[in-house]
């Protein structure tokens, strides 16, 4: 995900402080991942730099802030672009999954059991984000469905594996 | 839970009555709720069931997975009494189960389990909360007091307005919502649910399994859960995967 595109759209609302900045992606996106303020005072200096927000001028009073950020027109254009692009759909084609069942079959170990443990953990996972959504908010329904349903894309990948490793260990000890 | 026993030994529940600690002869001998050991069971030369074992304990919520044909609903059946395993034991609450008379589990049945299945539970002659209503009158409660106990429900579950409808004038997810009243207005000590969300849409899944989740646990009953759907399994507390007849762990735990 790009924080500066992020920032940038927040910033979108209408000029802002980095504090301001930073509280809300906290509350939208930080999920366990809450930004550093100098993450987002470097961040909203380069966007400055590049044009895509023009700095305020210092503010007086308490308080860590000193000035407003506000976008540009430049900046507008960019955080419109980057909303209609696609995200790559599959940025994982090799995951760790795939290389401990191969490498497993390699060895001639048992990858069922490999996958018979990470079936665990993922459904240990779900049960987490299932409690997640139960109790939580709007947002918090719609992040955990994210995770939910890439777990269980994983899941279906595990279970179709397991049922037919025996064909697919004649086929890798074939290859070695 | 709370119930008059009749002459046949059923119990007329009264809703939302106190629930009393449960009777019977102890849980198991391995202190679980209900117990399945060693299950066999084979449908003419094709078995089913393969030395299947399962321990349950008293309000807990267990998903039974595993694939098409795997045995899952089989094991639930036996669990529940409406099969008879041809080998092995089933203790339900320090009784065994697979030992007791056709009426007798039949009753156990009607006064102390639910059942919720994945659609065409409902009697299509009859009106929504007739219907929810059902499992009471059977026990022996009145007509006056069932279907005002049946009624509660329909807030609860989001059916408001609905309680005279047919079930061809329900949606599949409001069916099925309707189903689940009728599964928990006896305040069952068990419930037993297989693919409760099959037939539904993820979403009406989801509200079904939020549905459930939260009376049963309200309710404090212990819920057997058989779903192919890691993501209706994950709403239990814990799952187990048959297959080929047999109760494998995800865990390491006992099953």
């Amino acid at each position: 995900m790009s924080v500066p595109l992020t920032l940038l759209g927040l910033l979108e609302r209408g000029p802002s402080h980095g504090y301001d900045l930073k509280r809300d992606y906290d509350a939208y996106f930080g999920q366990g991942r809450p930004l550093r303020y100098s993450q987002v005072y470097a961040t909203l200096s380069r966007l400055a730099r590049d044009g895509k927000a023009v700095a305020g001028p210092v503010e007086q009073g308490a308080g860590p802030e000193r000035r407003r950020y506000i976008i540009t027109d430049e900046g507008v254009a960019d955080v419109e672009k980057w909303l209609a692009e696609p995200a790559p759909p599959e940025p994982d084609l090799q995951s760790e999954l795939f290389a401990k069942v191969v490498l497993a079959l390699i060895l001639g170990k048992h990858a069922g059991n490999y996958l018979d443990v990470q079936r665990a953990a993922h459904l240990q996972r779900m049960r987490e984000l299932t409690e997640f959504k139960r109790q939580g908010g709007t947002l918090d329904v719609l992040l955990a469905d994210h995770a939910l349903y890439r777990l269980e894309a994983d899941l279906r990948w595990i279970d179709h594996t397991a049922a037919r490793l025996d064909m697919i260990a004649r086929t890798v000890q074939g290859q070695s | 839970m709370t119930g008059d026993h009749n002459a046949a030994g059923h119990r007329a529940p009264e809703h939302r009555a106190p629930r009393l600690s449960v009777t019977g002869h102890g849980h198991g001998a391995s202190g679980r709720f209900i117990e399945a050991v060693d299950l066999s069971l084979s449908f003419g030369s094709t078995p089913a069931l393969r030395g299947a074992s399962l321990g349950v304990a008293k309000g807990e919520i267990v998903a039974v997975m595993g694939p098409s044909g795997s045995g899952k609903s089989t094991l639930l059946h036996c669990l529940a009494g409406i099969l008879v395993p041809s080998a092995g034991e089933v203790h339900f609450n320090g009784m065994r189960l697979d030992r007791l008379s056709d009426d007798k589990r039949s009753a156990l049945r009607r006064g102390r389990f639910g059942f919720v299945f994945q659609s065409g539970q409902l009697v299509p002659e009859l009106t929504a909360e007739e219907n929810v209503a059902l499992p009471l009158l059977l026990s022996g409660m009145r007509r006056g007091p069932a279907m005002a106990a049946a009624r509660t429900w329909f807030p609860t579950l989001g059916l408001d307005g609905l309680e005279s409808r047919r079930s061809g004038e329900l949606s599949g997810g409001q069916a099925q919502r309707v189903a689940l009243a009728r599964s928990l207005v006896a305040e069952p000590e068990v419930l037993f649910a297989d693919e409760p969300t099959g037939a539904l849409d993820s979403m009406s899944g989801e509200l079904v399994m939020n549905l459930l989740v939260g009376a049963a646990r309200e309710q404090g009953t212990t819920v057997v859960l058989v779903t192919h759907d890691a993501r209706v399994a994950a709403y239990a507390d814990r799952e187990v995967v048959v297959r080929d007849g047999t109760v494998g762990t995800l865990t390491g735990a006992k099953p």
